[in-house]
Parts: C-alpha cells; sequence; structure tokens
C-alpha cells in the first residue's frame, strides 16, 4: 500500500519536472529558432558561433541576462514593478497544466494519464489564465513610472480585452461539437476528422485572436520600437526582462499547444507516436508565428480595434449561431 | 482526512479573500487597490472550487478578474490618477454609508446563522457538473438569467445614451 503510494507520488513527481524542463527548454530553443529563421529570411545567417550551429546560444543569453544590472527607474512603483515580469512568467506557465499532449500512458499496471490535470473545465481554466496574463505587463508597464512604458501598456490592455471575446466566441463552437469542456475530451472528438476542417471559420477567427493575444507582429502595438521604444517593458533590464521574454516564447509554446488542441487535432494522427504528432502540430504553429513576424509589417491601432470588434466578433457569433443550428438540424 | 484538508484550506482562502479586500478598501492608491481586488476574487474563486463549483471558479477569474478589473485598471491608467489627486482624507460622508451598510449585512448575517436551525446543520456534498449547471441555468432559472440580461442590456442603452456623439456639444 505504502510503496504503491510512493511509485505513484514518484510517476507524477517526474511527469511535472518533465513537462516544466520541456517547456522551458522549447521557450528557450524558441528564441533561438525565430533569431535563426528571422535572419535567414533577411538573407543573414544568425546567431552561429556559440556551440555547433549556435546552439548553446541560449544557455549564453541565460548567462548575460543575470549578469546585467538589475535597474529600477526613480519613479518606479518598486513591489509592483518587481513582481510583475514573474507574473508573466508564471501565469505563463500555469496555462500549460491543462494541455494533454499524448493519450494515457500504461506503466507499471497504472494509468498515467499526460497532462497535469485534466480539468472538466480545462477549456475555461486556459480562458481565465489568458485573462490573467494582461496583468503582469499591464501592472510592469504602469509601475516603471515611464510615459512610454504606460502607453504600452494601455495598448496591451485594450488589445488583450477586445480580443479576448472573439477567441472565446472562436472556441465555443468547438466546445459545442465536442458536447465537452474539457480538453482531453476535445482531443478525443477529433479522432475521425479535425476541428480545422468542420469550424473553418472558427480556426480562422482563432488564429488571428492568438496573434492579438501574444502581442506579436501583425499586432505589436504594445511594444512598437518605432513609436514607444519598447513599449511595457521599456525600463526593464536584466533577468526581468529575461522574465518577461520567457514568457513571451511559453505562451507561445501554449498558443500552440492550444491551436493544435482544439482545431488540429491533437496527437491524433497516422503512423508516427501520438506525442511526435502534439509537438510537431503546436511547433509547426509557433514556426508559423514566427514566419507571419518576419513577413508581415504592422498594422495600425484604429486597424486593430475594428477588426477585433466590427468584423471577429460579428463573425464569431454568426459562426455559433450556424453551429448550434447544425448540431439541432443533425441530432434531429 | 480529506474533510480536514478542505476546512484548512478554506480557512486560509477565507482569510486571504477578507485580508485583500480589507487592503483593497484601504489604499491610497488605486492601483494597488485593483490589485488587492483581484486577489481576493482570485481567492473567492478557489473557494467556489472547493465548494464544487468548477464552473463558478472559473467565471470569477474570467468575468471579475480578467474583465472587470482590467476595465477598472484601464480606467485609471487612461485617467492617470496618482494618490495626491484624490481628497486628502475621507470624512464621514465617504465611509458611514458604507460602514452602515457592512454593518447591516455583518448583523444580518450573524442573527441568521444564530438563529436559523438549518444554519447550523452540515450541507450535504455537492458537485455541480459544468453540464448540469447549464441545464439548471437555463431551464429552471431561465427566467431569471433573462431578466439579468435585459438589465445589462439597459445599462448598456443607458451608457450608450450619456456617452453618445454630440450629448457633449448639446450640454455647451
Amino acid at each position: 500500500m505504502m510503496l504503491e503510494l510512493l511509485i505513484s507520488g514518484l510517476l507524477i513527481l517526474i511527469k511535472l519536472v518533465l513537462i516544466f524542463g520541456v517547456v522551458l527548454g522549447l521557450a528557450a530553443y524558441l528564441v533561438l529558432a525565430e533569431r535563426k529563421i528571422l535572419g535567414r529570411m533577411q538573407m543573414r545567417p544568425g546567431p552561429n558561433r556559440t556551440g555547433p550551429f549556435g546552439l548553446i546560444q541560449p544557455l549564453a543569453d541565460l548567462i548575460k541576462l543575470l549578469s546585467k544590472e538589475d535597474f529600477m527607474p526613480a519613479d518606479a512603483d518598486k513591489l509592483v514593478y518587481l513582481f510583475a515580469p514573474g507574473l508573466t512568467a508564471l501565469v505563463a506557465l500555469l496555462t500549460f497544466a491543462v494541455v494533454p499532449f499524448s493519450p494515457p500512458l500504461h506503466i507499471f499496471g497504472r494509468e498515467l494519464p499526460m497532462v497535469v490535470c485534466d480539468l472538466n473545465v480545462g477549456v475555461l481554466y486556459f480562458l481565465a489564465f489568458s485573462s490573467l496574463a494582461v496583468y503582469g505587463v499591464v501592472l510592469g508597464g504602469w509601475a516603471s513610472g515611464s510615459k512610454y512604458a504606460l502607453i504600452g501598456s494601455i495598448r496591451a490592455l485594450s488589445q488583450l480585452v477586445s480580443y479576448e471575446l472573439a477567441m472565446g466566441l472562436a472556441i465555443a463552437p468547438v466546445i459545442m461539437a465536442a458536447r465537452s469542456f474539457s480538453l482531453t475530451d476535445i482531443v478525443m472528438a477529433q479522432s475521425q476528422l479535425p476541428f480545422i476542417l468542420t469550424q473553418p471559420l472558427g480556426f480562422l477567427i482563432f488564429v488571428v485572436c492568438i496573434f492579438a493575444e501574444s502581442k506579436r507582429t501583425p499586432f505589436d502595438m504594445p511594444e512598437a520600437e518605432n513609436e514607444i521604444v519598447a513599449g511595457f517593458h521599456t525600463e526593464y533590464s536584466g533577468m526581468r526582462f529575461g522574465l518577461f521574454f520567457v514568457g513571451e516564447y511559453i505562451n507561445l509554446v501554449i498558443l500552440g499547444s492550444m491551436t493544435t488542441v482544439f482545431f488540429l487535432g491533437g496527437w491524433h494522427g497516422p503512423l508516427l507516436p501520438p506525442i511526435v504528432w502534439f509537438a510537431g502540430k503546436a511547433l509547426f504553429v509557433a514556426f508559423v508565428f514566427i514566419w507571419v513576424r518576419g513577413s508581415q509589417p504592422r498594422l495600425r491601432y484604429d486597424q486593430l480595434m475594428n477588426i477585433g470588434w466590427k468584423v471577429l466578433l460579428p463573425l464569431g457569433l454568426l459562426n455559433l449561431l450556424v453551429t448550434g443550428a447544425a448540431l439541432l438540424w443533425m441530432n434531429g | 482526512m480529506e474533510q480536514l484538508l478542505t476546512n484548512i484550506f478554506f480557512y486560509i482562502l477565507a482569510s486571504a479573500a477578507l485580508i485583500a479586500t480589507l487592503m483593497s478598501v484601504t489604499r491610497r492608491n488605486p492601483v494597488h487597490a485593483v490589485i488587492y481586488l483581484v486577489m481576493g476574487f482570485f481567492a473567492l474563486a478557489l473557494i467556489f472550487y472547493l465548494l464544487g463549483a468548477p464552473l463558478i471558479a472559473a467565471w470569477e477569474v474570467i468575468v471579475y478578474a480578467g474583465a472587470i478589473m482590467v476595465l477598472f485598471l484601464f480606467i485609471i491608467m487612461i485617467l492617470q490618477l496618482a494618490p495626491q489627486d484624490l481628497p486628502a482624507a475621507a470624512g464621514y460622508g465617504r465611509w458611514l454609508p458604507a460602514l452602515l451598510l457592512g454593518g447591516t449585512i455583518a448583523a444580518c448575517s450573524v442573527l441568521l446563522i444564530m438563529t436559523d436551525p438549518l444554519a447550523s446543520s452540515r450541507l450535504p456534498s455537492f458537485y455541480a457538473a459544468p453540464r448540469a449547471f447549464g441545464q439548471a441555468l437555463f431551464t429552471h432559472y431561465a427566467l431569471a438569467v433573462e431578466a439579468a440580461s435585459l438589465q445589462l442590456l439597459f445599462a448598456a442603452v443607458g451608457a450608450w445614451y450619456i456617452g453618445r456623439p454630440g450629448s457633449r456639444k448639446g450640454a455647451k
């Protein structure tokens, strides 16, 4: 009995440490991948001096960030300024808790679900944490006591609030089709056909929304370099800046995983093991993020607001209505 | 064992919620007040989860902490409210109504708990699965839900009427 409990506990611990390590490692190497891919798109090699093909570059960056001066502006709100970057990274990491990346594993005669916590309100958990993600950015910018950081914060705030609504509406038909809030059930419902084929409009709305949620090109007004220096993280330096940065790339991993779970069929796929399919799909979405950053210009602020409220929101509502009618009709 | 653990979590969360809301009403800096209030909502959401209502817990965070408080923060930042812009000391007129209202509610709840025999009996442990919760909301409580949503619609129309373009010019 005691031994059973010990083995179960140990398995869960190993799983947690593995997931934590893999997510952080992926975030670090996405930074390198982004620099390399952007470099290639701009006809330059990108970082290639540290280790073979520049593979140790993330470690070198980490050492650099840790050894830099931790600067604090005179007008800063000290406590809030200190905890905001940590909040960003923490919220991003916690979101990963509900991502199911593989079917349950059978090991030592027991079933080990390949997700940290299979909540029956998993979709809402994801929405809740993506709405909390705004606090780290906004409070960091506000606490810096600088006008550029404040403008960046206000932009981030209104952008995230506007697109959250459309994102929720884009996911709602998926929940209706899968008849569950649980992410595992949503993946299970796509064993025949991924939802991208049955919900193409929802998929398009979702993708535009996650680009806005990630505050990346073409929606990177909160940190538009040519207007407001670096936006909300203008005053940050050293590892505190690094935490904002890491948070952004963890977010990239999560948004890739969520797109995979909601629309690309999760771990389902022929021949290859499920985990490879999942990782491949999620990383492909992350690659698209980088690709778009290398090839698209930045939108204007009024364009961003118009798309969010006047295009995506009505389209999302329409999609919801049509899906509801279709489900009713199909089930007699 | 599990009951004990639940009780311990409940008291930790309840005191966190109380302390956070107390801090939020006593802060001079409006942004700090918002941060404490968000913490309070978060603790409240976890209490709902503990009571067996994961759906309400999630909505508490999405709607209150994630949307309403974010809009509060937005207004505060747009207006650039610094602590020195607020009146120096809160007079009777500011805190007396709140104190009266809070005191009345607290007194009523204590009275209710003391006199109602049902209040001291144990609640059966309950788990509101999302599906059952949704069904109850849109069948048994459908009228209440519709009434509440109509009220929100009226409020939205009213806000639009007050803030409609051209209303400023008319005032001048």
